[in-house]
């Protein structure tokens, strides 16, 4: 601490509590609504504080499971479908994205610029946009109700490339130098310089993009038919599509919350690398 | 220099041609070619067709998707909605993180558990946090709407236009403070101790140390986050709209991105989507470019 | 090889052999996409299963695929890709978009002709199928889950407020709503779905055309007509109404429902199949009557239309599996199968036979009201005015109609400028329609 002002820090303080009120109070809201049963969510006006019935909705989620579509679906095989869709597009992603920086930031080669445009151009725009083409591509490859079709076309984007760039840039050039003083090939180079540096870089992306993985909702819906394939995201909206019929908001906000645990645990357990590696690019 | 040929952002030190390099990039430009290219080239070409939702029947019909577009008010009035939008998001997403993380680099007492509950948001599908929202501002059953009623404002988003918007912008920046946050908090603890230090004893209080030197070091930080977070206004948040207000009422939410959805996906009106879509990627490349523009620069202090 | 690779291997040629099994023994599959999510999902789940145990030559998979709009761009998507379903559940308004994809569909009277199974037409209910005939009178394609709005009402509310009849015109539903308000109630009346309710069915019942050529059922060179004065003073006496809580509006769809269960608003215009949501939620008595008249307009009630969805086939499978659709078409129009789903869902049953079950089982001496919607349905014989409509690119006309009617609501626009807005933009899409078809 540079000085000590309590005022300051109660400030300081009292500014971070309030806004993790505001910030927390929807999950706040799901918990509550978590709690309740099913006919207590329709009456105004909605309780603020928890009921009783929060352990009797969780392990109705759990081992129950949702009424997906009418096919009863356990939570536990839709978390799964959730991580194995988030890991793949996680994982894939940041191995072609360091391989294709290498390559552009540490050879000169033909068709290099065209390269890493064509890759770069793919930086934002979301598969939402270009989905009805995309699937056709995915049907005419014969990739529907794979995990192949539920990913690949996830993992094209540059947004990961275009970071991994970055950093390599930022790699003194004394480095390569010394590696090749040593007689190391590039992809000694690669692997025994480049990866451990990289280190927090790499668990920043995994973060970031096992989020965005978790959190597909239109592709997934559209290229599965296969209820095996069905992933915890999907699985709520279909409960929020009840139609006509009464919204069992109870269960809704409890397979919300049971959703959020993954990805919570991915950012908590990685925050100090994840905070490092953002830095570090962005030197 | 922006485009000079060969030498363009390449180690000053690097390996000789070889057959390697095309390995190391051919995954992704395989992935980039059948999932990127291929189904956008589709999308230029349907842009220039109408065409029944089965593809049936198709017609050629030149640039009309195009001229359609130009001649619907609603469409051009998309663009100055998508601006206002994208702006409140990004500026409210911005300052809210920047004060949190500045109260948050000062503390030392429990500085973990506030930053854990800090970014929850982040971890919530833009699907859900959509419904969440809703969920709360509901005009009937809603707390927040409960809540407003008793001091006697009658808020109804499926009515107000203005109030859809702020609903809208409330629920896109809720979900972009947590990632604002953890990158300013990021950029000022990567800010060398002995600089505030030596600016403590020079008798500056803390709120000035935070203008005349926190702020100005973690500018690119505040740069970047902003185009990104212009990029996440525009992009990515058609999901919370689906689900929030569904571009209503009277279409005072739909925002560009959106209209492509539902033109396309909902309307299956296939040509004109493409078209919007078509338009969209010029958008996005034009942003892509001043971005790279800012960023090359950033590389070179 | 060490230990942990074997089970790998064992793991995974056991989950190879599992896979091929079901493939060398199983019926033919019968895809059905759906978009019935949460209780009605697990009711059509419950009539394939039925089904499937009737025999053993096909099992037909429902497969949910979103709600109507998502199962709609799904199974098109699916189609251009050449994996199409074999059945497709689209809502009305995509009947149009359907009928024109000829390549696309085949006529539920063709699949049953074809397959030679036996079809009896005049079975069903007239209200409900003439929304799916074509021009020659064929039926083209299931109706599943039907239903017609009707006016839901709080007798509790009517009680307290000394309102003795239930409204049946529109001047007594002004009266009557006043009183609720007078009584201390936040609203007289809401509606949902209002292009269904309010311009749709708010045509037919008093007989006025939605658009030209017999509403599009006649030649996709249709317009819309429905900025009529008699609307357009309808809507604007509604939207004036707002001023004294007369009418609040309440969102889209069945949105604003909680405002009639929660006890807001003692009236509500909407699908007799919310009687479900209405049952579980409403803590008072509550009725539900047919939809109020503009004596203005019109001296007595015509028809009101349905709504919901129909089972399409879709062409390009093998001709033996549609002899399957065909029995399962059979099977799902049988009485006991229809009256189940009728008296479970608040859907109108699809046959004559259903409802004169529901009948003998007292269903409707048990739950008075129920059977408005099928009195509504086959009040008249239906005119080229009430028998539904068909326009082409409707899922965007009706976006067209939401939002200028809800510029209307809010003031933004007086309901003769928002009509004649929907209509021209409505117009618009029709002859984009016209176009490609």
């Amino acid at each position: 601490m540079i000085e000590n002002r309590p005022i300051v820090t109660f400030i300081s303080h009292s500014v971070i509590i309030l806004g993790i009120i505001i910030i927390a109070f929807p999950v706040w809201i799901t918990f509550v609504a978590a709690s309740h049963d099913a006919l207590r969510m329709t009456q105004s006006p909605l309780p603020l504080w928890p009921g009783g019935h929060f352990f009797e909705n969780l392990s109705e989620a759990l081992f129950v499971g949702l009424d997906v579509g009418g096919a009863s679906q356990p939570v536990a095989l839709m978390l799964l479908n959730s991580f194995v869709m988030a890991m793949v597009i996680a994982l894939g992603k940041i191995a072609i994205s360091l391989l294709s920086a290498f390559a552009i930031v540490y050879f000169r080669f033909p068709f290099r610029m065209g390269f890493f445009w064509m890759i770069f151009i793919t930086l934002m725009l979301p598969v939402e946009v270009r989905i009805l083409p995309t699937f056709k591509v995915v049907a005419d490859l014969g990739l529907l109700n794979s995990y192949a079709g539920l990913t690949l076309p996830l993992i094209a984007s540059a947004t990961a490339t275009f970071m991994f760039r970055q950093v390599f840039l930022t790699i003194p050039d004394e480095l390569l130098e010394a590696a090749r003083i040593d007689g190391a090939g590039p992809m000694r180079f690669f692997f025994d310089i480049l990866l451990p540096m990289s280190r927090t870089n790499i668990a920043a992306l995994f973060v970031i993009l096992f989020i965005f993985g978790w959190n597909q909702y239109l592709w997934p819906l559209l290229i599965t038919t296969d209820q095996s394939l069905t992933t915890v995201v999907m699985g709520i909206k279909q409960m929020l599509e009840a139609g006509e019929q009464l919204l069992q908001w109870n269960k809704i906000m409890m397979t919300t919350l049971i959703a959020m645990v993954p990805p919570i645990i991915v950012v908590v357990s990685m925050q100090k690398m994840f905070v490092k590696g953002l830095t570090e690019t962005d030197k | 220099m922006l485009f000079s040929p060969g030498e363009f952002m390449l180690k000053r030190v690097h390996f000789g041609p070889s057959w390697l390099p095309f390995a190391l990039v051919a995954p992704q430009i395989f992935i980039t070619l059948v999932f990127f290219m291929w189904p956008a080239g589709q999308a230029i070409f349907q842009s220039f067709l109408i065409e029944d939702a089965f593809g049936l029947s198709t017609e050629f019909v030149w640039l009309d998707n195009f001229k359609d577009l130009w001649n619907d008010q609603h469409y051009i009035d998309t663009f100055s909605r998508t601006a206002f939008f994208s702006l409140m998001v990004a500026f409210f997403s911005l300052s809210i993180a920047l004060i949190l993380a500045g109260m948050a680099d000062r503390v030392v007492k429990f500085a973990t558990a506030y930053r854990t509950m800090l970014i929850w948001p982040y971890a919530v599908a833009p699907v859900l946090a959509g419904a969440l929202w809703v969920f709360m501002f509901d005009p009937t059953l809603g707390i927040v709407a409960y809540t407003l009623d008793m001091f006697g404002y009658d808020w109804n988003h499926k009515l107000n236009g203005g109030e859809a918007m702020a609903l809208v912008i409330m629920a896109a920046t809720w979900k972009q403070i947590s990632y604002n946050f953890l990158f300013f908090l990021a950029a000022m603890q990567s800010i060398p101790k002995s600089l505030i230090e030596a600016s403590a004893i020079d008798g500056a209080g803390p709120a000035r140390r935070f203008w005349t030197i926190i702020f100005p070091l973690i500018t690119p930080t505040t740069f970047f986050l902003l185009v990104v977070n212009i990029v996440y206004a525009f992009f990515e948040t058609f999901g919370i709209i689906h689900a929030v207000t569904e571009g209503g009422p009277a279409g005072s939410t739909t925002i560009l991105v959106y209209k492509v959805y539902n033109d396309g996906f909902i309307g299956l009106d296939l040509g004109g989507s493409a078209s919007q879509s078509v338009i969209l990627m010029a958008i996005v490349i034009f942003i892509t470019i001043i971005q790279f523009r800012y960023i090359e620069k950033k590389v070179d202090y | 090889m060490s230990m942990k690779k074997i089970t790998m291997l064992g793991v995974a040629t056991a989950v190879l052999m599992s896979g091929m099994s079901t493939i060398a023994f199983a019926a033919t599959e019968i895809q059905w996409w759906h978009a019935m999510g949460g209780t009605n999902g697990e009711r059509v789940n419950k009539i394939a299963n039925d089904f499937n145990a009737t025999q053993s030559e096909y099992k037909v998979v429902p497969v949910y695929k979103g709600n109507y709009t998502e199962t709609m761009t799904a199974a098109v998507a699916a189609f251009r890709a050449k994996k199409q379903p074999h059945i497709v559940q689209v809502f009305e308004v995509g009947t149009a978009t359907m009928m024109a994809a000829k390549g696309a569909v085949y006529p539920i009277e063709d699949v049953m002709k074809d397959a030679g199974e036996p079809f009896d037409k005049s079975k069903y209910v007239p209200g409900v199928i003439s929304y799916y005939q074509a021009s020659d009178g064929k039926l083209l394609s299931m109706p599943f889950n039907s239903s017609t709005p009707v006016l839901w009402y709080n007798k509790d509310a009517f009680k307290k407020a000394g309102i003795d009849k239930v409204p049946a015109t529109w001047d007594e539903m002004d009266a009557a709503a006043d009183k609720l308000v007078a009584s201390g109630m936040k609203c007289g009346y809401s509606f949902g779905w209002q292009s269904w309710v309010m311009i749709e069915n708010y045509s037919t019942w008093h007989n006025q055309p939605i658009g030209s050529k017999e509403n599009g059922f006649a030649g996709t060179d249709t317009e819309l007509t429905f900025n009529s004065a008699a609307l357009k003073s309808r809507i604007q006496k509604i939207a004036d109404g707002q001023k004294t809580g007369r009418f609040v509006y309440g969102g889209r769809r069945g949105d604003s429902m909680p405002s009639f269960t929660n006890g807001d608003c003692g009236m509500w215009m909407n699908s007799s199949a919310y009687y479900g949501s209405i049952k579980t939620q409403a803590k008072f008595a509550y009725g539900q009557a047919m939809l109020p008249l503009d004596t203005d307009v019109a001296e007595k009630p015509q028809n009101s239309i349905i709504g919901g969805a129909t089972l399409w086939v879709l062409k390009g499978h093998d001709q033996g599996d549609y002899k399957g659709v065909a029995q399962f078409m059979t099977y799902l129009s049988t009485a006991p199968v229809q009256a189940w789903w009728h008296q479970e869902t608040g859907y109108v049953g699809i046959t004559m036979e259903a409802t004169k079950l529901s009948e003998e089982q007292g269903f409707y001496k048990k739950n008075p009201g129920t059977d408005t919607a099928a009195k509504q349905l086959s009040l008249n014989p239906p005119t080229p005015n009430s028998r539904g409509l068909r326009f082409g690119n409707f899922v965007q006309i009706r976006d067209v109609i939401n939002e200028e009617m809800e510029a209307i609501w809010a003031g933004k626009k007086t309901a003769s400028d928002g009509l004649d807005a929907a209509v021209e933009r409505g117009n618009k899409l029709l002859r984009k329609f016209e176009k490609i078809n």
